[in-house]
């Protein structure tokens, strides 16, 4: 088979649409203005700019004040827990998260901790599913916030945010949820799901990277996290992104236009290569939710194999993935999520992420069902624990 | 991140396999860290004649494996004792510092291959390691060189 490219790092970061560019154009050299400056110049990039605020919360079913542009979705993740827990702290000093979290969400738990909030963080099932019920039994006179994940980066399993959502407002908590990877693959509708903050991230739907969003329901009083002008109604300082919240704007507003035909799309693929996977290669694990998961998240552990040899003989092949293994995240220790869902060590250690996205066919799934398998073959043959489970066969 | 020896030596790794009637097999590592290094040796008249790996792990374990064995062809036994981690590090063209653990484990699998050797031979075990579970990189025992890892974050 011919050799090809076949990005499917999509829940990484994605490229950015050639209408969304052409949008954000004009907004770096000639309506270059100051969003806060009086004169003209100043006031197309400030109406610019409301407009975008205005696509952004329509995608969500939120109102357009409602909507504070940030630097990133680490970013709103941040400034939604440590701003939240900064301006209810006489409430309270309890939150409660799950043990999935991503690290802009988990990181700043640990920071918390040592301000003196307590963290409960809620386990998941093997499908990495939060339980409402297991959050209502959490929920003490003292929680003042719920930060429970929309859809998880690694394994794609989306939660039941509804469920908790209801049962945060039943209980007058706070709930915020990191909808990063979610925005732009399923449908969100703020008011329906009782969501009180919400993240989102521009590049991983085809917008710029550098350029993200929380949204912040009305009443909710938050803490500011970058102190100093006046730029989004006080509550977040910093001279606009302009380029960046009108490409952001574009983005969203093509993702909701298109979305049911991309979901459509990206599950044949995600199907096709599960199926494909399975019915080629043995001692293979799915992880994630069967069904109840991103349209374009395959997430699967190969066993006796390790993730970055994966990565890296794939990456010859130009495949890009991306792996929860220990030796590609740097650190001694496997994916906190794999072992989350109790995947064990070594198992964990050889799981590969494919995500697939808008430029992907059906094609870059035969050349993948091709070369995978050869690759996992070729580091099996390689591998002392491979061969144990030969010779007992 | 790695420098092209340690990716020629991963797409290309030298010496894969098995020996069949080797004389001295070592394996170290533990799945739960993601890296196991097995080797195998033949050794005739004192000589490393023929050295065969396989390992389960990640790019840089892969490539520390196949220099290592590389490294140890054609050298006496006492030779082969002396080689280092450093010197495998140092031949591959250096490691990234969150990666010199699996160096350790190339030293740790030659040793534990002559071990084997001196052991089946009848002679005197000179691997102060003796005990070593072989979960080194994994624990942070370092065989005593904490240098190892004063760089790793």
């Amino acid at each position: 088979m011919e050799d090809r490219t076949v990005y499917l790092d999509h829940a990484a970061t994605t490229y950015v649409k050639p209408e969304v560019f052409e949008a954000m154009k004009p907004y770096f050299s000639e309506h270059f203005g100051n969003a806060s400056s009086i004169y003209s110049l100043g006031r197309d990039s400030k109406k610019a700019v409301e407009e975008s605020r205005e696509k952004v919360a329509k995608a969500i079913g939120a109102e357009p004040r409602e909507i504070y542009f940030t630097g990133s979705g680490s970013e709103a993740d941040n400034w939604a827990l440590k701003g939240i827990a900064a301006a209810y702290k006489k409430k309270g000093n309890h939150i409660i998260t799950s043990a999935i979290e991503h690290p802009a969400i988990m990181s700043s738990c640990k920071y918390l901790e040592g301000e003196g909030f307590e963290i409960t963080y809620i386990p998941v099932d093997s499908d990495g599913l939060v339980s409402p019920e297991q959050v209502r039994n959490a929920i003490k006179d003292n929680t003042i916030l719920i930060s429970i994940m929309f859809a998880n980066n690694e394994i794609g399993t989306i939660q039941p945010i509804k469920e908790i959502g209801a049962i945060a407002k039943e209980k007058g908590v706070l709930f915020h949820t990191d909808a990063v990877q979610a925005v732009g693959n399923v449908n969100i509708d703020v008011k329906d799901l009782n969501v009180d903050l919400l993240s989102l991230s521009g590049h991983k739907f085809y917008g710029p990277k550098g350029i993200g969003a929380l949204y912040i329901k009305k009443g909710v009083k938050i803490s500011s996290f970058i102190h100093g002008g006046q730029q989004e109604r006080g509550k977040r300082a910093s001279t606009e992104n302009v380029p960046g919240i009108i490409g952001l704007g574009r983005a969203i507003e093509l993702a909701t236009e298109n979305l049911d035909e991309y979901n459509k799309k990206l599950i044949e693929l995600r199907e096709k290569t599960i199926e494909g996977l399975f019915a080629k290669v043995p001692y293979i694990r799915l992880n994630g939710h069967r069904h109840n998961r991103l349209p374009g998240n395959v997430n699967i552990s190969f066993e006796f194999i390790e993730g970055e040899s994966l990565l890296l003989m794939l990456d010859m092949k130009g495949i890009y993935g991306s792996s929860g293994s220990a030796c590609s995240s740097g650190s001694l220790d496997p994916s906190h999520v794999l072992l989350a869902i109790g995947l064990p060590h070594e198992i964990a250690h050889g799981s590969l992420r494919l995500t697939f996205g808008d430029e992907n066919t059906q094609e870059d799934v035969d050349y993948i069902l091709e070369v995978i398998p050869q690759t996992v073959s070729k580091l099996r043959d390689m591998s002392p624990l491979w061969e144990a489970v030969r010779d007992k066969k | 991140m790695y420098s092209e020896k340690v990716m020629d030596h991963f797409s290309n790794p030298r010496n894969v396999g098995e020996i069949e009637d080797a004389n001295g097999v070592g394996q170290v590592g533990n799945p739960k860290c993601g890296d196991i290094m097995k080797m195998y040796l033949k050794i005739e008249d004192n000589i490393i004649v023929d050295a065969k790996f396989k390992t389960f792990g990640c790019g840089a374990a892969v490539a520390t494996s196949s220099m290592a064995t590389e490294l140890v062809k054609g050298k006496t036994v006492e030779e082969a004792m002396k080689i280092t981690n450093k010197a495998v590090a140092e031949a591959l063209d250096g490691l990234p510092p969150a990666k010199m653990h699996c160096s350790n484990l190339a030293e740790e699998a030659i040793a534990a291959a002559l071990s084997d050797y001196r052991k089946r031979n009848g002679l005197v075990d000179l691997n102060e390691g003796e005990d070593c579970t072989g979960e080194c990189s994994c624990c942070h025992h370092s065989h005593g060189r904490e240098e190892d890892f004063e760089e790793e974050e």
